[in-house]
């Protein structure tokens, strides 16, 4: 077969398997695009900026586990992807974004709408090529796949000069099979020595806690991870990533950790004398305080990216490799010993933590007839029967979403964790509702964060993915002044949001259903009547309490047991 | 501590730069970084000094493999290696001095390559702190220019650095 570098573009794409490609295009993508239209394997989804492209592509990719696929033109096209590449970086998403570059014979000429791509997304990919000769194209997105989607994925950048994509250029074409790199060999199992001297910590722990983060939910090893814990007894926690790996109903559950997480499930980090980490980075939301960072606990971490190792807190048992590999043998090793957990240590431990539990800490009032956001998410929880794709931005929604609505399943909860990027869930909603046209996709959103790519409204028209936004409007950047109320004295400098469009007339505008409401009475009956409507996206505008806070939270630089709960709750050390 | 850590990285455009960046992005030390091709010519023999408790260079370790165009990296200082650097000296020799500059060049095995009626230019080969010693022996002021290419380092014995 005898193809032009644009052809080989999208013919490699075909022989990948590649279902939706996100992108917009420009002049150096031309031949590209035109190739793209003299086919019909690989369906072209058109943002209206390209960073809705890397969102809906890593929307696509988080909900399936297949590696999101953009592109865009050269300059703009490709820095206008950046904060969409770098969300997926953090997250350790796998993406695959092709952009177009200009003609090798200008690079460096300063030539229009040229930018040194490989240097600007250098540092927040996980590997990325100028392609500077056609008989290389199909090598290297074989590459550019192969490494964005093994090991710990991320994105990879292909640039790809206007030259070499030339239709009358046309060359022998064949996709490679396979591909190996002498330089890249992402470890699989653990090493059983380890593997080994875990399962002695986990049967000798009296204080046992699991606390498992995004790389389970990579990892495919919501399984594994089931059941080890159910194996054990013991209790979970799960990092803002991980949600949904371990049912969030499961009795072992005892909610997310961290900045935000339950008491219980930071007061049980804090007093822990052994911690098993799965898939989780350390993150300094996660930890606090690193000295006073599980002060009792012997670690064990694992983990497929060595780096990820002893990175910011020292481990005790490092464990290489993927999970699910790595949990199965756990389990089978314990399963094919004489030894058991210490069921009476464990039982004292559990008392404690019920005890902690007792708190109530997620608790909020429910009296008066304005809307309490975290019964917005309560509401659409119940509403949904808890089986929703649930996307959101970065802020208080996103943390209430977090902590009200119980994810029993993996890939459920798409959000922007890392890099935290604002106007990630519209976008992102999109990717997921293409990926799973029959199920619910909702996205929780707030004033703020939705403006930052409000213009993937009319993307969600023009391809009907019918999304369901559920707005939490209180006026401000929530998050932002909540931390000016509590650090800055109530000095809410730049956080208001003055002047707020309509919402209802702005969707509308767009083509979408419009509906706001005012009364705590009014958000059931809403909901239901947005989630009637399967075939429209509707925008669902709550304006809700303009003076709630996220609790408990752990200010930055404080250790897990020191808390600030919500006013008037009792911390269960003064209960007792 | 100070630490020597040898790359064998791919010889494409912007490898170096993978290293570079990713040494700034993290905020690590880099104290000297000296590359060249191998005798195969796609690969690239990298030597970079840095410093750092012995976390830090377990993470700049970690790092560097992450990369995925390094092959494979040793930290030498971790055994017994040998080190050197190369360094080139123009200085000012006029009268009596030219003799008493040609003695001490000898002294630390140094050649002079470069010879006008006022200017010498010494090359110097060895461990950084020898070739610290020649700059400090020499006069302050008779100085005009110098250029070091940073350590390069292999290990002793029978084992080395190679795919």
């Amino acid at each position: 077969m005898e193809l032009s570098g644009a052809e080989i573009v999208i013919q490699c794409l075909k022989d990948e398997g590649v279902e939706y490609i996100f992108g917009y295009p420009g002049g150096a993508v031309l031949h590209i695009y035109d190739a793209l239209f003299r086919q019909e394997d690989v369906k072209h989804i058109l943002v209206r900026h390209e960073q809705g492209a890397t969102h809906a592509a890593d929307g696509y990719a988080r909900s399936t586990g297949k590696p999101g696929v953009v592109l865009v033109t050269s300059g703009p096209g490709a820095t206008n992807a950046v904060t969409g590449i770098a969300t997926a970086y953090m997250d350790s998403i796998p993406m695959v974004v092709l952009s177009g570059q200009v003609p090798l014979p200008v690079i460096g000429s300063d030539a229009f709408q040229e930018c040194d791509t490989v240097g600007i997304t250098r540092p927040c990919v996980k590997h990325n090529f100028l392609v500077k000769d056609v008989h290389k194209i199909a090598e290297t997105i074989k590459k550019a796949f192969y490494i964005a989607t093994t090991g710990r994925p991320g994105p990879v950048v292909v640039d790809i000069p206007k030259d070499i994509t030339d239709p009358r250029v046309k060359i022998p074409y064949e996709y490679p099979r396979s591909v190996s790199l002498r330089s890249y060999h992402p470890s699989t199992k653990g090493h059983r020595w380890q593997i080994k001297k875990a399962v002695e910590l986990l049967l000798s722990a009296k204080r046992p806690m699991v606390y498992s983060g995004g790389g389970v939910v990579l990892g495919n090893a919501s399984d594994e991870l089931t059941r080890l814990v159910d194996l054990l007894g013991f209790p979970i926690t799960n990092t803002l990533m991980g949600l949904g790996a371990y049912p969030a109903t499961g009795q072992h559950f005892v909610g997310m950790l961290g900045m935000h997480g339950t008491y219980e499930a930071n007061m049980a980090m804090h007093d822990c004398d052994m911690l098993l980490a799965i898939g989780a980075r350390f993150d300094d939301r996660v930890t606090g305080k690193i000295a006073e960072f599980c002060p009792y606990a012997k670690i064990v971490h694992i983990d497929v990216d060595p780096a990820s190792i002893s990175k910011t807190v020292r481990v005790d048992v490092p464990i290489v490799g993927e999970v699910a590999s790595v949990l199965t043998d756990l389990c089978d090793m314990i399963q094919s010993g004489e030894r058991r957990p210490d069921r009476e240590a464990l039982a004292t431990w559990w008392d404690r933590i019920s005890h902690w539990q007792k708190v109530d800490c997620l608790r909020f009032d429910r009296s008066g007839t304005v809307i309490k956001p975290q019964f917005v998410v309560e509401q659409l929880y119940e509403a949904t029967h808890g089986d929703a794709f649930i996307t959101s931005d970065v802020g208080q929604h996103q943390m209430w979403a977090a902590q009200f609505y119980k994810f029993d399943k993996p890939r459920r909860w798409i959000n922007s964790g890392g890099l935290g990027t604002m106007g990630f869930g519209l976008p992102a909603a999109i990717g997921v509702k293409l990926a799973h046209p029959d199920s619910e996709v909702c996205c929780i959103t707030g004033e703020a964060s939705i403006q930052m790519c409000i213009q993937e409204l009319a993307t969600a028209l023009q391809y009907r993915t019918p999304i369901k936004i559920v707005n939490l409007n209180n006026g401000y950047m929530g998050m932002v002044r909540q931390w000016q109320e509590f650090s800055y004295e109530s000095r809410y400098s730049h956080s208001y949001l003055e002047t707020i469009p309509d919402f209802v007339k702005l969707a509308e505008a767009y083509g979408h259903v419009g509906m706001r409401i005012e009364k705590a009475a009014d958000v059931r009956p809403a909901l239901e009547e947005a989630l009637k409507l399967k075939d429209r996206t509707v925008f669902m505008d709550f304006l809700t309490d303009p003076t709630e806070n996220v609790y408990p939270m752990i200010e930055a630089g404080k250790a897990h047991n020191d808390m600030r709960l919500s006013p008037g709750m009792i911390d269960a050390r003064e209960l007792a | 501590m100070r630490h020597i850590i040898s790359i064998l990285i791919e010889n494409e455009a912007g490898a170096l730069s993978r290293v570079s960046g990713l040494f700034s992005a993290r905020g690590y030390n880099i104290e000297s970084l000296t590359v060249a091709p191998t005798q195969d010519p796609s690969l690239s023999r990298m030597t970079l000094v840095t410093s750092g408790s012995d976390e830090i260079i377990e993470q700049i370790t970690k790092q560097l493999n992450k990369l995925i165009d390094v092959v494979k990296l040793i930290d030498l200082s971790e055994s017994s290696h040998i080190e050197r650097e190369l360094m080139m000296v123009k200085v000012r020799a006029v009268n009596g001095a030219r003799e008493e500059i040609k003695r001490l060049a000898d002294i630390f095995r140094g050649k002079i390559i470069d010879v006008t009626p006022g200017t010498f230019v010494i090359e110097i080969t060895g461990e950084k702190s020898k070739v610290d010693a020649f700059l400090s022996a020499l006069a302050e002021d008779s100085i005009i220019e110098v250029v070091r290419t940073g350590a390069s380092g292999i290990s002793r014995g029978d084992r080395g650095l190679t795919l």
